[in-house]
């Protein structure tokens, strides 16, 4: 990014009103479908005003692993779609796509908000494993909120596929049994550049931030994972602001969620 | 006997078709296209440069095709993503099935690319992938004699089916034959033509006078889409 469209970015933030009008504190218009794809066991839209991400739920029988016989898997992974933006190329995952890959996991892994006792069929034999895939496909920045939000939203909405008694799976047949969570656990990046904190960049404010600190929390006092990125370091006063703001961002978003199926 | 589909279409009869342009803001040239349960999306970004260089063709652009299947759209297990040899094959058919409507003679050393991704399938994604992606080029303003329609006709019991869907497919076995054709509707020629299973030289013939109209259809849809794109 260019250092003119970087001051430009700055000197929005400065005066209070960002490029497409929001307030600092001010997330896009959030909305949030599910059950959208036959093929998946759960499934969610998400959108953030323009910008869209899909989350896909699958699940499937294996062989727990060896350390952990009662316990099936649960993993998420994202892929950043060049279909989605100009920016993103074809081939092996990029740095920015594991980071968030693996962030939006955390916050759910350590959440325990699913419980993989719950996966097991038949203890060192057979367990279910879960994995979500979050595609953006109009990407428009804010891809670890947007793909967090939109996973737990795809684990919310599924419902358990066949097992056969061969224990092969008929996934042309959905159960009527749901996928439980105790908890809903929700990422909330914290952006901030020179001393202003802000909440829900866009792909074009993301290229100017200088550090920006993830805070996933399943509810107003606990936190199960953060996250610091970007170049700059955060003061401890910093620290505190900015999780303060997570906190009751993340609040927000719960309530949005709790009204989706 | 006659072969009864399960869906209860007749034997011309393609699924139920939903297509829309300008589905993708960050895109030059984006489309949908749904027939059934399948459902392709298309995103065009170009005529942009071409790295590595080596690649570029001073005298026109090129055009490249990615076909991939989001993890969570096939009809059975999770689909690992990144390229398998199936995706650079259709990949690959696909570019082959556009290339003819287009002229990208103004655009030297460029590339056109376009990505084809199917968020779920039910039979059929590579003509639907075709179709969104001929819908997306047109959006994104480039220079095209006709769409590029696309469909499959199968052979299923001894009976000449049009649109395939999944039920019909794994029938008995796999045993159907699937032969996915793609068209440019006003002179049509073949610009996609695959198959397998087992088809007499007489019933091929018809398959492909069966698609005909279906394709001049089809390619109605498209049209009616980009058209809906500036009357909204």
């Amino acid at each position: 990014m260019n250092q003119e469209m970087k001051e430009h970015v700055k000197a929005a933030l400065r005066s209070g009103v960002r490029l497409d009008g929001r307030k600092l504190e001010e997330f896009r218009p959030i909305t949030i479908e599910t059950g959208m794809i036959s093929t998946a066991e759960g499934s969610a839209r998400v959108k953030f005003g323009e910008a869209e991400v899909l989350a896909g739920l699958k699940m499937a029988v294996e062989r727990p692993y060896p350390d952990q016989p009662d316990s099936g898997t649960l993993m998420v992974n994202a892929e950043l779609l060049p279909m989605s933006s100009p920016e993103f190329e074809s081939g092996p995952p990029s740095m920015d796509s594991i980071e968030t890959s693996r962030v939006i996991d955390r916050g759910i892994r350590e959440s325990k908000a699913m419980d993989t006792k719950v996966l097991c069929i038949e203890k060192g034999e057979k367990v279910w494993s879960m994995a979500v895939d979050v595609v953006p496909i109009n990407y428009g920045g804010n891809l670890i909120d947007m793909g967090g939000l939109a996973a737990i939203a795809a684990i919310k909405s599924a419902f358990y596929p066949l097992l056969l008694e061969d224990g092969t799976v008929d996934y042309h047949q959905k159960t009527k049994q749901k996928v439980k969570m105790s908890a809903h656990p929700i990422p909330v990046t914290i952006c901030k550049i020179g001393d202003l904190l802000f909440v829900d960049p866009t792909d074009e404010e993301e290229k100017a931030v200088e550090a920006r600190l993830t805070v996933t929390s399943i509810d107003e006092d606990k936190i199960c994972s953060l996250q610091k990125g970007g170049d700059s370091p955060l003061t401890v006063e910093d620290f505190e602001k900015m999780i303060d703001l997570a906190l009751k961002k993340a609040k927000e978003i719960r309530k949005i969620l709790d009204g989706v199926k | 006997m006659t072969f009864k589909r399960p869906s209860k279409r007749k034997n011309d009869e393609p699924r139920k078709i939903e297509a829309e342009v300008g589905v993708i803001k960050k895109a030059d040239g984006s489309a949908r296209f749904k027939i059934g349960d399948t459902e392709a999306l298309a995103a065009v970004y170009g005529p942009r440069e071409l790295h590595p260089r080596f690649l570029q063709d001073p005298k026109k652009g090129i055009l490249r095709c990615s076909y991939s299947m989001m993890p969570f759209s096939g009809d059975g297990s999770r689909v690992r993503p990144g390229p398998s040899r199936r995706s650079k094959e259709i990949s690959l058919v696909s570019e082959k099935a556009l290339i003819p409507v287009l002229d990208l003679s103004d655009y030297p050393n460029t590339v056109v690319d376009v990505f084809i991704e199917l968020p779920q399938t039910d039979a059929g994604s590579r003509c639907a992938g075709i179709c969104a992606a001929s819908m997306a080029l047109a959006d994104a303003g480039l220079v095209m004699k006709d769409m590029v329609a696309a469909i499959s006709v199968g052979m299923v019991r001894d009976t000449l089916v049009v649109d395939l869907d999944g039920d019909e497919e794994h029938l008995d076995d796999n045993e159907a034959a699937d032969i996915p054709i793609a068209m440019i509707p006003s002179t049509k020629e073949i610009t996609l033509l695959q198959m397998d299973g087992i088809v007499s030289k007489k019933n091929l013939k018809k398959a492909i006078e069966l698609v005909i109209p279906v394709l001049a259809d089809i390619a109605q849809a498209q049209r009616n889409a980009l058209l809906n794109r500036y009357n909204r």
